[in-house]
């Protein structure tokens, strides 16, 4: 079984013991998935925002331009082939993140933070 | 970090947090402190006939932009047509109530219901006869590859005059001008790369774009020959001479074309512009059927 962030929603199996839906038989199928980063005007950091399709790198980010950024929420855009990213597995859920369910002395929460400290 | 969990917040944050992100917030105001009186020794109806000619350009090519919605090969694709054609509206809209406040409505004032704006009255409630746009941008669109030559031309010669016109004597066209700049760059820029993608694609994709350059190169016989008001306004500074932009608008084209391995057609021997004199073909009548249809038959509707 191999993984795949298709879809846009983190890891999907994929592999021939996986149904999966029936392919659409228009040509788009052949454009491949990106997913679209924006950073707002305010923001520090790229957000997901959404993911579309594209024929290559450069349409993409027009196509999330002028699909995710209409009501001037950006001023930076990041796009990335769907098929690019490594993402865990819904399967090693467990394993990867309960260990740091019960960690709370991870949090800064014990520590006096001076009222000049901005952005914690 | 914690407050910008998503974009939207963050643009929401930026404008006091009013939730209503949706309706649109920072929004820049094109018109906002200028002067919109009429400059010294300019005729009036001279400004409102220049503005009806760049309004009807917009409007026209608005509508026959939009008329891919539903009907584009792909989504994104049509989202981004239907954003060009939003911004040439927003075009259309600025330069047709300038010619309705300087008092140049045509017949349509007394057509169109008092509460409807002129600009409005000007789109809705104007015939063929008394639209003053080019027959480039009333053409059909044609197939795909068509529809994207006729945008980047179009868009090439709007935005040289436009890039030229930030320097207009009328301050209010000066703005709209400004305003206009870097969405047409972004039309240009946006035709440009379907362009180069189709004409160096397939077989196929180079056949019908070639077909669409040839089926769009006469219409620049329209383009580039002032009319009586043109000349008057360059002269007094307020418009620019068509005549000007012709170099930039050919080479660019030439560039374009070159680079996607089409074949650039001879120049057409250019004429007195038809359409802005308001003699236009029976796609016009047809385009605007379906655009004013609905404004003339429920005057002053809202939903």
């Amino acid at each position: 079984m191999s993984m795949t962030s298709e879809g846009g929603h983190g890891a999907v199996p994929t592999g021939p013991e996986v149904p999966v839906e029936p392919k659409a038989s228009t040509a788009r199928r052949d454009w491949p998935l990106y997913e679209v980063f924006v950073r707002g005007k305010r923001g520090l950091n790229h957000v997901h925002v959404g993911s579309l399709h594209a024929p290559d790198d450069e349409m993409a980010v027009h196509a999330a331009r002028d699909l995710y950024t209409r009501r001037n929420e950006g001023v930076s855009i990041w796009v990335v082939r769907a098929a690019d990213i490594t993402a865990s597995s819904p399967d090693e859920k467990d394993p990867m993140f309960a260990p740091s369910g019960d960690k709370v002395y991870r949090h800064p929460t014990f520590y006096e933070i001076p009222d000049d400290v901005p952005h914690m | 970090m914690a407050h910008e969990e998503t974009v939207y917040d963050a643009l929401d944050h930026a404008h006091g947090g009013e939730g209503q992100w949706a309706f649109g917030t920072g929004f820049d105001e094109p018109l906002a402190g200028v002067d919109t009186t009429v400059p010294d020794g300019i005729d009036p109806a001279d400004l409102g006939a220049y503005c009806l000619m760049l309004g009807d350009d917009a409007l026209v090519l608005c509508q026959r932009l939009t008329q891919w919605v539903t009907a584009a090969p792909e989504l994104e694709e049509e989202v981004a047509l239907a954003n060009c054609g939003l911004d040439l509206l927003g075009q259309a809209r600025l330069l047709l109530a300038r010619a309705g406040s300087v008092g140049v409505l045509g017949r349509s004032r007394a057509l169109a219901t008092d509460s409807i704006p002129d600009e409005d009255a000007l789109a809705y409630f104007r015939d063929a006869d008394e639209f003053r746009n080019s027959l480039l941008v009333e053409a059909p669109n044609g197939d795909f590859g068509q529809t994207v030559v006729r945008l980047l031309v179009a868009s090439t010669w709007r935005l040289a005059l436009s890039a030229r016109l930030r320097e207009s004597r009328d301050p209010v066209l000066a703005a709209i001008a400004a305003k206009g700049v870097p969405e047409l760059t972004y039309h240009r820029d946006h035709a440009a790369r379907w362009v180069l993608r189709l004409g160096d694609g397939t077989p196929e994709s180079h056949r019908r774009t070639q077909a669409g350059v040839d089926a769009v190169w006469p219409l620049l016989a329209d383009l580039f020959t002032a009319t009586d008001v043109e000349t008057r306004l360059t002269a007094s500074g307020v418009a620019v001479d068509p005549a000007d932009v012709r170099d930039e608008v050919r080479d660019v084209l030439t560039m374009v074309l070159e680079r996607a391995t089409l074949t650039v057609p001879g120049w057409p021997a250019e004429q007195p512009s038809r359409g802005r004199a308001g003699q236009h073909g029976p796609e016009l009548t047809a385009l605007l059927a379906d655009l004013q249809g609905l404004a003339r038959e429920h005057p002053a509707a809202t939903w």
